[in-house]
């Protein structure tokens, strides 16, 4: 032992690049075999609520893509800092204090879709996917990193709302980020117009739909749980 | 990880100065543009009684504002329908009366903002009275603007809001379809008492044969009763403002004969 501790020199590792294979998975797994809601089936809630229409989908997936990154950042620089006796609710103070300043800037900004999403903004508080991540990554792991591990979370989060949303506006009413594609299609046909499903406006499609979602992903990426 | 007591206070009190000097400062700066948006959403409400949410949709805030300026005067009144300018010193406007804070008063003390839509330049000559409209739904607040025709009889159009319906169901007040069914409706019965519109229990039935009944909404009854009572009500409010207007118009019509 005695010889290899003087044989061996130290020598410094390169920098590891930005976007290196490691970061890249980072980001790439929690798309399909990591993701959040069909593999760690986290933050079903909002997936069930918000996804009547694109619109709003697409404004609470960019605010959570907000939310877990920023928070993952600020909680990674802070790890060494945080008494473990109070973490949870050190990372609580923070997410909540995020989500709140996403609230204020949409209600500036965009007070259409601050009406229309309301209390479901508030709620990323309580997405899992959220303090998951800070638990999970960020508390142990390098800011750039947490960041990127948030950011890809998030995505996989967000494609797969986008998803959901996506049939549920085009079957349940008929539109696609609201123009009218059943009118425009039953013009086409010459019909009055084409019955939309009731059922996929209500929570219970979206749980059907997303269900659907769950088990063409992991049949196609053949995952099986332990 | 340090672990001592001190450690863990002294963190918490920067790591919540921290955070509240963060919500504070966003608080201030956001503070001036989003009263803007909630002024521009008032407008673009007032004036969806009166327009198709289309047109309102095609028109950029500047636009909204301006066809505001040109288009909508306003007054304010008390229960007895006598004009109210100021209030203890402090001068009042129909766009200074917060409806939602005034809802907590005693209906007689109460402040009743009241817009005119008139034609362009021209006060005198008017399309619709615009009456703010507030109550209680199924969870939360719901409020709304009715717009009257000169004739005071005939509604013109209604837009809704809710603060917590449930979505699907009670939040199907703000949709144009159902608010539309309330266009050509009339509030004054045939004996000359006020019998405002109400909206019935159940979807699907024609009620266009009927001046005070307009079709509901399936699995929203208790939504629909507080819009009912809510139109009731603040009819009822107007109401010696609005016989007041009649009569007013009775005179000039008797002059003018």
């Amino acid at each position: 032992m005695s010889t290899e501790a003087i044989d061996q020199k130290v020598i410094k590792k390169p920098a590891e690049p930005l976007l290196s294979k490691r970061r890249k998975k980072l980001i790439s797994d929690p798309l399909v075999d990591d993701n959040p809601i069909t593999i760690q089936i986290l933050g079903i809630c909002s997936a069930l609520a918000v996804t009547t229409q694109l619109q709003p989908t697409l404004v609470m997936a960019l605010s959570v893509i907000f939310v877990v990154a920023m928070s993952n950042l600020a909680i990674s620089i802070l790890r060494n800092s945080i008494p473990s006796r109070i973490r949870i609710i050190a990372q609580l103070a923070i997410v909540a204090t995020l989500v709140t300043v996403v609230s204020e800037l949409l209600k500036a900004f965009q007070y259409d879709m601050y009406k229309q999403l309301s209390v479901f903004i508030g709620l990323i508080v309580t997405n899992c996917i959220v303090m998951g991540r800070l638990e999970a990554f960020a508390m142990g792991n390098k800011p750039y990193d947490s960041v990127l591990d948030g950011f890809g979370q998030a995505l996989g989060y967000a494609w797969i709302i986008l998803a959901v949303a996506f049939f549920r506006e085009i079957l349940g009413s008929g539109s696609f980020f609201g123009f009218p594609v059943y009118d425009t299609l039953a013009g086409w046909m010459g019909m009055n117009s084409l019955a939309t499903n009731g059922l996929m406006v209500t929570p219970v499609g979206a749980f059907m739909i997303l269900g659907i979602i769950v088990w063409v992903q992991r049949h196609l990426t053949k995952y099986v749980e332990n | 990880m340090q672990q001592s007591n001190k450690y863990i206070i002294i963190f918490s009190v920067i790591l919540t100065v921290a955070c509240g000097l963060l919500l504070s400062g966003s608080s201030q700066l956001l503070g001036p543009i989003q009263q803007k948006a909630i002024e521009l959403d008032t407008k673009k409400q007032i004036l969806g009684a009166v327009m198709s949410a289309d047109e309102i949709g095609a028109m950029s805030p500047e636009e909204i504002t301006a066809y505001y300026e040109n288009h909508i005067a306003s007054t304010v009144v008390n229960i007895d329908g006598e004009e109210v300018t100021e209030v203890e010193g402090t001068a009042v406007t129909a766009e200074t009366v917060d409806i939602g804070s005034n809802y907590k008063r005693a209906p007689e003390e109460r402040l009743y903002p009241v817009f005119i839509y008139h034609e362009e330049g021209n006060p005198e000559n008017v399309s619709a009275y615009i009456l703010p409209l507030y109550g209680a739904g199924l969870w939360n607040a719901i409020w709304g603007y009715m717009a009257l025709q000169s004739d005071l009889n005939t509604i013109e159009g209604v837009t809704f809001s809710h603060a917590g319906e449930t979505p699907g169901l009670g939040a199907r007040i703000v949709e144009e379809g159902v608010q539309q069914r309330y266009k050509g409706k009339e509030i004054w019965g045939d004996g000359g008492q006020l019998e405002s519109v109400i909206m019935m229990k159940g979807e699907g039935r024609d009620y266009s044969n009927d001046p005070h009944k307009v079709d509901g909404l399936s699995g929203a009854t208790i939504t629909a009763v507080g819009v009912n009572n809510m139109l009731k009500n603040y009819l009822g409010y107007y109401e010696a403002f609005l016989n007041k207007l009649r009569e007013g118009s009775d005179a000039k019509m008797a002059v003018n004969n």
